[in-house]
């Protein structure tokens, strides 16, 4: 049975009559969830608008809605939806553009696309040439920015508040009392990226300021044997700088003496050797 | 961004979007944004030549709050409420144009028996939303008493929603796969005895009071005509389009969940002014309450949910018994569903006209894109050109007459 949503009757072959009707100026025809897509050249959209509401029956303009898909080269689609109550149909017609490029204007058409493209150039930025009254719809007098671009924050970069000192509204930059919270509560083993603030052994973006590596290790040379040509700077007593040997008498023991000095003057036995370090 | 902060700092006024207009003699006036015939925050400047109205330039965007902004941010059950508080006067028919979205995107089932409770409490919100309306368009052109009386239908219809949902206005009831819980058999006998008794006498003694009133048609008949071709050039919906004379209902035309077992008359005007889009009001809501008895009548025992696990939440109950029960509810209210890629659009027929949901999905838990149409967006731009040559004091009338919230028309 189905999913209930609004059951429109699929007209046979109208898929095929319409790309008849649109010739060259069709780009691609989608036919997904019973509803009709169809992506036409930017230019001649006004023509074949024309010719979908002369010849094809397709009386109303319902919405112009924008999408924004950052990653294609014409990163926005606006797509028209069109009803025709005497056929009782739907379909949909796209166009795709970037920020610089026009999208040609139907207002002469339906005057109801004043608003409609009114809107998507407020939040979009998507220019529509050939509309005369291209002003901002929705957002603020003066607002600055296109809201709906994925680019742009959801907290916006403004807020404002009446100012008791100044006997008006004034705009100031968004502060936040706490973070902005997005959780990503997409399963664990499925791709989640946690990132912990602070967090060194996080896999680190390219180009991000990493922590400093530990040097690496000395390479353990084998004891007893000479390193190479170069004599050991220290290597006869006269070198070292270390004189003559005290005299041996010092080295005697005092017959005095009751501890052994051993048990006192082992401090070094403790601490770690530099093997131990590296 | 950062010229921008520093630019804020020396803007010290808006900028009068009618200061290239000081060459013309007429009179400028500004309607709204707060007067109590604007229903809301509706700013008009009108340009008047003496008491007739030359060009009408609604402002709107003053309740903008970024709403399908907000949407893409939300997964899909979070989102759901929001769709209450965009047109505050009629919540349950704009949750069900999403839904259905949500729904078709799925290909996902519905139970009849939530079926038919959506229908039901669908066309409850439209009578609650046209008492609203025909309150306040009689109020705007005078009549005090009607609003008051309608009111009191009103209040009973909250009463029922609060019953039904356990909220007056934002009943956030209608969910993906069905409704969020049954409803007590006193409260459907009791909407039963309601619509038998007393939704029937004081809706028609209010009707009564103005519907053949000398001063009532005086101000509403012939206001606002508006053709059959203009009304389809100017994407017209609703009681507006059906008040020209063309006899559309997406009810009847594109049927969606039972309404196609469900027999009711589609009322149509025949001056195509004012006054016929308030008469057809009028009739939807006899009509109204005669589908609400028919889903009474028709309603089966069953789900009210589909059994969808990964969808629908399981009952409190089946958690305590059962491990699946109680991940599924997990997974569902932290992660939430995921819908599989692609994009519809669903339109239903809300109270005011076509509300329509432009569904974006890239097969996460989040829509990619929410596109609301508005209903109020294209009947308000034809504004300008209704008043065109009327007197100032229609403009109430018209506005009325149109039943726009600005809540829905803003986002």
């Amino acid at each position: 049975m189905g999913h209930s949503a609004p059951k429109i009757a699929t007209i046979p072959g109208i898929a095929e009559e319409i790309a008849g009707l649109l010739g060259d100026m069709l780009v691609e025809t989608v036919d997904h969830a019973d509803e009709l897509s169809f992506t036409v050249v930017r230019e001649k959209l006004a023509d074949a608008m024309e010719l979908l509401r002369a010849h094809a029956h397709y009386q109303q303009l319902m919405e112009i809605a924008g999408v924004d898909y950052p990653e294609r080269p014409d990163r926005f689609e606006v797509c028209y939806h069109l009803l025709s109550v005497n056929r009782n149909h739907r379909i949909r017609v796209k166009v795709s553009t970037d920020e610089d490029t026009p999208v040609p204007t139907v207002t002469h058409i339906w005057p109801v696309a004043g608003w409609l493209e009114r809107e998507v150039f407020d939040m979009y930025g998507v220019i529509f040439s050939g509309n005369t009254d291209l002003r901002r719809i929705l957002t603020d007098y003066g607002f600055k920015g296109h809201p709906q671009r994925k680019d742009f924050p959801l907290t916006g970069y403004v807020e404002l508040r009446y100012s008791e000192e100044d006997k008006r509204v004034v705009y100031e930059p968004v502060r936040l009392a706490q973070d902005f919270r997005s959780f990503d509560f997409m399963s664990p083993w499925e791709g989640a990226q946690y990132v912990l603030p602070g967090d060194e052994k996080a896999p680190q973006a390219p180009g991000a300021p990493s922590p400093a590596p530990a040097p690496p290790p000395p390479p353990a040379t084998p004891k007893g044997e000479p390193k190479g040509d170069t004599p050991k700077a220290t290597g006869a007593p006269g070198e070292s700088g270390a004189g003559e040997p005290t005299d041996s008498k010092a080295n005697e023991k005092s017959p005095a003496a009751s501890v052994k000095p051993q048990e006192h003057s082992d401090e070094g036995k403790g601490a770690a050797k530099p093997e131990d370090k590296a | 961004m950062s010229t921008y902060l520093e630019e804020l700092n020396h803007i010290t006024d808006a900028v009068d979007p009618t200061l290239g207009d000081t060459r013309i003699q007429n009179y400028t006036i500004n309607f709204g944004p707060q007067h109590p015939a604007a229903h809301g925050v509706l700013r008009l400047v009108m340009e008047l030549d003496g008491e007739i109205v030359e060009r009408c330039d609604p402002h709107v965007g003053l309740l903008h709050r970024g709403t399908e902004k907000l949407i893409e941010y939300k997964t899909y059950l979070q989102a759901l409420p929001y769709f209450d508080r965009l047109d505050y006067c009629s919540p349950l028919a704009q949750e069900h144009s999403y839904v259905l979205a949500i729904e078709k995107l799925l290909n996902l089932e519905v139970p009849l028996r939530a079926q038919y409770l959506r229908v039901f409490f669908a066309e409850l919100t439209r009578i609650c939303n046209h008492m609203l309306n025909l309150g306040s368009h009689v109020m705007d052109v005078g009549a005090m008493t009607p609003n008051l009386w309608l009111f009191e239908i009103r209040e009973d219809c909250l009463n029922f929603f609060e019953r039904a949902s356990g909220a007056r206005m934002h009943s956030a009831y209608f969910r993906p796969g069905g409704v969020h819980q049954d409803v007590p058999l006193k409260l459907l006998t009791d909407i039963g005895d309601w619509l038998d008794t007393r939704l029937p006498r004081l809706f028609e003694d209010a009707i009564s009071l103005v519907a053949d009133n000398r001063i009532f048609k005086q101000r509403n008949v012939d206001i606002g005509v508006v053709s059959k071709e203009d009304a389809l050039k100017w994407g017209f919906s609703g009681p507006m389009i059906r008040g020209s004379g063309i006899p559309w209902d997406i009810r009847r035309s594109q049927p969606y969940d039972v309404y196609d077992r469900i027999e009711f008359d589609v009322p149509v005007g025949t001056n195509f002014d004012c006054y016929d889009r308030f008469m057809v009001r009028v009739e939807e809501v006899r009509q109204s309450a005669r589908i609400m008895r028919q889903c009474l009548n028709d309603m089966p025992e069953g789900p009210i949910a589909s059994f969808d696990r990964k969808v629908s939440p399981p009952k409190r109950g089946e958690m305590k018994q059962s491990m699946e029960a109680l991940i599924h509810h997990f997974k569902l209210y932290t992660e939430g569903f995921h819908v599989p890629a692609g994009e519809v659009y669903v339109a239903t027929e809300s109270p005011k006209g076509e509300f329509g949901v432009y569904l974006v999905a890239d097969g996460t838990n989040k829509p990619y894109r929410c596109k609301i149409r508005p209903t109020a967006f294209s009947h308000l731009q034809a504004m300008d050109f209704m008043m065109k040559g009327h007197m100032l004091a229609d403009t109430t009338a018209v506005l009325g007459a149109m039943d726009i919230v600005f809540g829905e028309c803003d986002r």
